[in-house]
């Protein structure tokens, strides 16, 4: 007799739920293996096509660094120019499911069956997900992103040839301060509120959904059993993961390399530490280190800790600045700066039909097509912390909650900047290059050295938090959906993204090659996206008729 | 002098466990103790099962077997973990306080290099446990 008392760890009882029958045993394409001392258990092919693409592509890009620079930049604006549309229209289409799945009947279904309890609290739970899906981003944008649009939205629209040449977004704000700040910010909660979270609940809810409600090993083909049925445990599926893995390096290495920037010009300003290659190979190698250490003490002793301290400094550094800087106008600034992104909403996300290319492909496009490239990690670690929440709770918590932090960050953080030069006309945070921003910006509050301070770990800490989980996951997917993989196999991909990182920050033009691999893969990534949307309702609506 | 004994299964490897349940079995017999067999799987499907509450059932069903083959008393208890490569050492460690074994027979590898970065599962809860631990190499 099984023994099912709570304090055992077991769920309760799972309730009803729709287990897909199929043939495919999880792990049945899986070799184990010794290799010297470490024992293995990888997916047949999808762990070795990977690494040995991964491999050939560093190759490439050391050994003819000039003709891989040209291939990466002419993929770079084909891919953001020639697919603006598609990236745009699929972000919007991803939006509105999943505002759908709210208030449509279906939110009822629970993940992991009827009856099953949350594994997480909200806390450590909003935790994780908020860690892997945001991270660095928001300490190299927050300040940074809001300050570059209004600068060009103030200085209005220049055209040649009857095309725009400015980077403002929509019709600019020549010369009208009020209208730029909030034309600014729209443009920045645009691009890090509903529409990113909608990505990853999509990618997430369909990994939830596949996994723990109907049977299928947590891999991203399992989303596209109904429509491929037992051929995605072939070629097909082995692709689709093999996709999946290099969007999550790739996406990886290229935060880890603005990270390694941002930390080392923080050091720099700080403690006068020197910018260059050497200072970066050594942060990404502590970094990696750390990593190292938190996805070998597992997801609740290490990437569950980390993301909890995390949340926590980035908490106290929001309510320093907040209380730091010109509080009430700030405040005011966030409901004002949230009713002028749902006033630009819809211009925004128009597909068609724009005069603002430049800041369309440049911002938009290349923002949507990171996202979609960082779904299958993020979407893979939220769904593997998410069991036992409703659809309606998990897109709720997915979507809205983060992005509400994420407005009331930005406003923060990027409201404090521009007050900074509108008011006061301090101007180092403006003049400053990207990276550097966020330091000038807290230079100008009191106690800067301890915030800066503050504002270099968690750098690093966000780093940590996404090279960990992102190992968790590209192990999982290699593993062929395994989660119980031998600890060798996740320290090997750890070090693996560290080192292809550095490798790449190492070479000439290593942060745009990085960056156009990362767009590169998110555009057949989005078809995807696209397709579990699908697969997400079928599974949603067999549930439901179970119930 | 054993009233007790429990013994952690890997049923996706249960062909590797051979000796330590012959062991267990024989132990069980001459001390007349009962066995508690214990698996941890994680929430999400696995080899061996789609959700818990199967791993439970086939677990269950596994303890059935052994006790009819050796003609000893046994039960089950089906543990489930976020990260089982990582947690799986404190959650066995905790089943031998829930079940209040006093000894532990589980199969082990030969211990080689990886062991000097990596302790097998047996040697770190030969080392933290409390009950007598018996490891089946």
């Amino acid at each position: 007799m099984a023994d099912t008392s709570a304090n055992q760890g077991i769920p309760e009882p799972e309730g009803t739920s729709q287990i897909i029958e199929t043939e495919y045993e999880i792990g049945q394409d899986n070799i184990e293996t010794q290799i010297g001392p470490f024992g293995l258990d990888i997916h047949n092919p999808v762990f070795l096509v990977s690494g040995i693409c991964i491999i050939a592509f560093v190759f490439y890009t050391l050994a003819l660094p000039e003709q891989s620079g040209a291939v990466f930049s002419w993929l770079f604006s084909a891919v953001t120019q020639g697919f603006d549309w598609f990236f745009l229209s699929a972000a919007n289409i991803f939006v509105l499911f999943c505002l759908l799945l709210i208030v449509l009947p279906v939110g009822s279904v629970r993940l992991g069956g009827a009856e099953a309890t949350p594994d997480y609290t909200y806390i450590g739970w909003f935790a994780m997900l908020f860690a892997a899906g945001m991270g660095i981003g928001l300490m190299f944008y927050g300040v940074s992103e809001p300050m570059s649009h209004f600068a060009s939205s103030i200085g209005g629209t220049a055209a040649e040839d009857g095309a725009r040449t400015d980077w403002a977004p929509l019709g600019a704000a020549g010369g009208d301060e009020q209208a730029a700040i909030r034309l600014a910010f729209a443009a920045t909660i645009f691009h890090w509120g509903l529409h990113p979270w909608a990505i990853y609940a999509v990618v997430a809810l369909a990994l939830a959904l596949f996994s723990y409600n109907k049977g299928l090993p947590l891999t991203i083909r399992s989303a596209f059993y109904p429509i491929l049925g037992d051929r995605v445990w072939g070629w097909p599926g082995h692709v689709i993961d093999t996709l999946a893995v290099f969007a999550t390096l790739f996406g990886l290495a290229t935060s880890l390399g603005f990270g390694a920037t941002q930390a080392n010009a923080g050091l720099n300003e700080l403690f006068g530490v020197p910018i260059g290659s050497t200072t970066e190979v050594i942060l990404i190698t502590a970094i990696t280190a750390v990593a190292l250490i938190s996805v070998v003490r597992g997801l609740d002793g290490g990437v569950k800790v980390l993301s909890e301290i995390n949340m926590g400094l980035a908490a106290l550094l929001l309510l320093f600045v907040l209380f730091a800087g010109p509080t009430l106008a700030i405040l005011t600034g966030f409901v004002d700066y949230l009713a002028a992104y749902l006033t630009y909403l819809p211009a925004l996300s128009n597909p068609v039909g724009r005069e603002d290319t430049n800041f369309m492909q440049g911002w938009t496009s290349f923002y949507w097509a990171w996202w979609i490239s960082w779904s299958p990690f993020v979407g893979m670690f939220i769904a593997r912390v998410s069991r036992g929440r409703t659809v309606r709770e998990f897109i709720i918590c997915v979507l809205l909650i983060p992005s509400m932090v994420c407005v009331l960050w930005m406003s923060v953080f990027g409201g404090v900047a521009i007050q900074q030069v509108v008011q006061d006309g301090y101007t180092a945070a403006q003049e400053a290059p990207l990276e550097l921003k966020l330091f000038k910006m807290l230079d100008a509050l009191p106690l800067a050295s301890i915030t800066s301070f503050i504002g270099i770990v968690l750098v690093i800490v966000f780093f940590v938090t996404s090279s960990d989980s992102g190992s968790l996951v590209i192990d999982t997917i290699t593993a062929g959906g395994k989660v119980d993989a031998p600890v060798p196999q996740r320290v090997f991909w750890c070090i693996f993204e560290g080192a292809v990182a550095i490798v790449l920050l190492l070479s000439a033009g290593g942060l745009q090659s990085l960056q156009s691999m990362v767009i590169s893969t998110g555009l057949p990534f989005t078809v995807v996206l696209l397709i579990m949307c699908w697969a997400i309702w079928k599974g949603l609506q067999a549930e439901r008729r179970a119930l | 002098m054993f009233d007790k004994i429990m013994v952690p299964v890997d049923l996706a490897h249960a062909d590797k466990l051979d000796r330590a349940l012959r062991c267990a079995a024989d132990l069980a017999t001459q001390y007349k103790a009962k066995v508690t067999y214990v698996g941890v799987s994680a929430a999400t499907p696995g080899s061996v099962a789609h959700t818990p509450e199967e791993f439970a059932k086939k677990l269950s069903a596994f303890a059935k077997s052994q006790a009819e083959t050796h003609g000893i008393e046994a039960d089950s208890l089906a543990l489930t973990s976020h990260d089982p490569t990582v947690d799986l050492d404190p959650t066995l460690l905790k089943a031998i306080e829930g079940t209040g074994a006093d000894l532990v027979v589980m199969a082990s590898h030969i211990p080689n290099v990886a062991d000097y970065i990596w302790a097998s599962n047996g040697s770190t809860i030969a080392r933290r446990a409390k009950a007598s631990v018996m490891l089946v190499r």
